[in-house]
């Protein structure tokens, strides 16, 4: 009963009194649960209780799919040079710097040689956090140099894709990046190699509109946003709302557009079956 | 006078007064404040008429009177036979394919068609195709390889349909079929833009050996407006977006994404079809014969070159 003879004392109001809790904590987007993150983290970023997939970085995509996390990175010195020196309501150059930064990426995309369940593979992977994971110049150069390394080493071409489309701020020259990859992916389908297509939330645009949707097999997450038009575009053109689960991979998968809609925790061994398939 | 003529005016006369103050030797501090406060009210006049000229010609390219396809059709080509249907799904009347003689060589014509009338503004989709028009268009490339007859297509085409039935029968999957055949068809190509090229609905038919346009054609990955209301939240901020992403004929052959520019008659190809119409005729005809010269390897070859070199918008650290 040490309660009643415990002396009366201030309350130690020094110090911070608030406990912080960011961080630690992730809303799911899915069932409004909140989710803790170590959790999240060791189910993949998959909501546990509604497997709901959310977003990951390039880099975590890249370390859940190749073995022992382990890969060598190429095309990392590449960046815009800005050719339109456009400005909006802010610089492109401005928002390039600070997407550089907080990504510490060159630009959206990080291309990576590696081993999946044992076999080697080109990977490209697509960084949504950089501008909107949008296409411009580099991104363009750097997919086409991993289709060019993929048909020099004879490896398969894994591409997984996050991106809003084309990055307006290079103008018709993001637009010019959709020929330069497709005709590359054209000469990879001659060499007869695989390409393995993964699609994740979002994927729209000029992304969809060219190599997302060339994959020898197009394989997506679930729930994943993808699309040509934007679904607010569509929305005023046809002046009526949308229905439930438009544009999301069910509804792909549902339409013919996609071979799989693949939940993450069993992609890699998907794309291995896969890989199997259309090894020699 | 027009706002974009009497800028130029104005800026013409700024320029003489320049080179007439400029001209005077010794000159005071008088002249030099004059001289700089010159120049500062011509950089202000000149960005005026960047502006107003990337939106005139936007203008231009959509004017409800410019020639469409169908008009460049009846003067250019005879034996013009359409081809209709994707054999998938529908027919496309916004994009229409047809087998024509050009200057007595067989061809496989594509083009995408907008409507003169309201009612065939409709029908026409406003020239806006979908999947099954792409379809339709992948088809009678095929079966011109496979009967070695070049290919000519002309875009005008505010965008690809952003509807709900496109979405669900692939309109991404559609074009981006079309961008990797297009790269690898053993015949000769031409696109010429003729109007709007409009994103990735033009260059679906647009990776082609030759990609000309006219003088007052755009060419941009999207519309002026689109791009307005993304970056600037302000759809009244057209004309700055469509200055600031340089979509004119002229700034496409500056960023070396075009091969050429086919010049109008004065006022726009719609002030004189007939001469517009001249004028194509002349560099396709010239464009056609030189790449029919070629062994389809070497086409090829050219082909990808072109594409993997183009847009090199990086450098290498």
């Amino acid at each position: 009963m040490t309660w009643f003879k415990r002396e009366s004392s201030e309350l130690d109001s020094s110090g911070e009194k608030r406990v912080r809790t960011e961080g630690l904590w992730e809303k799911c987007e899915g069932c409004r649960q909140i989710i803790w993150k170590k959790d999240l983290d060791a189910n993949l970023n998959v909501c546990p209780k509604c497997q709901h997939h959310f977003r990951v970085d390039a880099r975590t995509r890249l370390a859940t799919l190749l073995d022992n996390s382990e890969w060598e990175e190429t095309e990392t010195n590449l960046s815009s040079t800005d050719p339109l020196k456009f400005v909006d309501t802010k610089a492109y150059k401005d928002r390039l710097i600070k997407a550089q930064k907080e990504t510490e990426i060159c630009d959206a995309i990080i291309n990576a040689e590696g081993v999946l369940d044992g076999k080697p593979v080109i990977a490209s992977a697509m960084e949504y956090r950089f501008i909107g994971g949008s296409m411009g110049a580099v991104v363009g150069e750097a997919i086409t140099r991993a289709i060019e390394r993929s048909i020099e080493k004879r490896k398969p071409l894994i591409i997984i894709s996050a991106s809003g489309g084309a990055r307006m701020m290079e103008g018709v020259g993001s637009l010019m990046q959709m020929a330069k990859i497709s005709a590359a992916l054209a000469k990879l389908d001659d060499a007869g190699l695989p390409y393995l297509s993964v699609l994740t939330d979002p994927t729209t645009g000029g992304v969809t509109a060219s190599y997302a949707m060339l994959g020898d097999l197009n394989i997506a997450e679930p729930g994943a946003l993808i699309g040509f038009a934007g679904p607010r575009v569509i929305e005023q053109t046809i002046r009526q709302k949308l229905p439930e689960g438009f544009q999301r991979s069910e509804f792909l998968l549902e339409h013919g557009m996609l071979d799989a809609v693949v939940h993450r925790k069993d992609l890699k061994s998907y794309l291995s079956r896969a890989l199997s398939f259309m090894a020699a | 006078m027009d706002a974009a003529t009497r800028t130029r005016k104005d800026i013409e006369n700024i320029e003489r007064q320049i080179a007439h103050l400029e001209s005077v030797p010794g000159a005071d501090l008088k002249t030099k404040e004059q001289l700089y406060e010159l120049h500062r009210q011509i950089e202000s006049l000149r960005t005026q008429f960047d502006l107003s000229s990337a939106w005139q010609k936007t203008e231009l390219a959509r004017h409800p009177q410019r020639p469409y396809f169908l008009d460049y059709v009846e003067r250019l080509f005879s034996g013009w036979s359409e081809m209709h249907g994707d054999r998938r799904f529908a027919d496309d009347p916004a994009l229409l394919c047809g087998m024509a003689r050009f200057h007595g060589q067989e061809v496989m014509l594509l083009g995408t068609q907008k409507g003169r009338d309201a009612k065939q503004r409709v029908q026409r989709n406003f020239g806006m195709a979908n999947p099954e028009g792409y379809r339709k268009a992948l088809r009678a490339m095929k079966l011109a390889e496979k009967f070695k007859r070049p290919i000519i297509t002309f875009i005008d085409i505010p965008g690809a349909y952003p509807g709900l039935g496109a979405e669900e029968r692939g309109q991404g999957e559609a074009i981006a079929l079309n961008l990797r055949e297009m790269a690898r068809l053993r015949v000769p190509t031409i696109a010429i833009i003729i109007g709007e090229g409009g994103s990735g609905g033009a260059l679906a038919i647009a990776v082609a050996d030759r990609v000309l346009m006219l003088e007052n054609a755009i060419y941009s990955v999207i519309s002026p407006e689109g791009c307005a209301s993304i970056m600037w939240r302000d759809a009244t901020k057209k004309e700055v977006a469509a200055q600031a992403m340089k979509i004119t004929a002229t700034d496409l052959q500056n960023l070396k994404c075009i091969d050429g520019i086919v010049p109008e008659p004065d006022g726009g190809a719609h002030a004189d079809i007939d001469s517009a119409a001249a004028m194509v005729d002349e560099v396709l005809h010239h464009n056609l014969k030189e790449l029919m010269s070629l062994p389809a390897d070497h086409l090829l070859e050219s082909r990808y070159n072109k594409f993997r070199n183009i847009a090199q918008f990086f450098t290498e650290s």
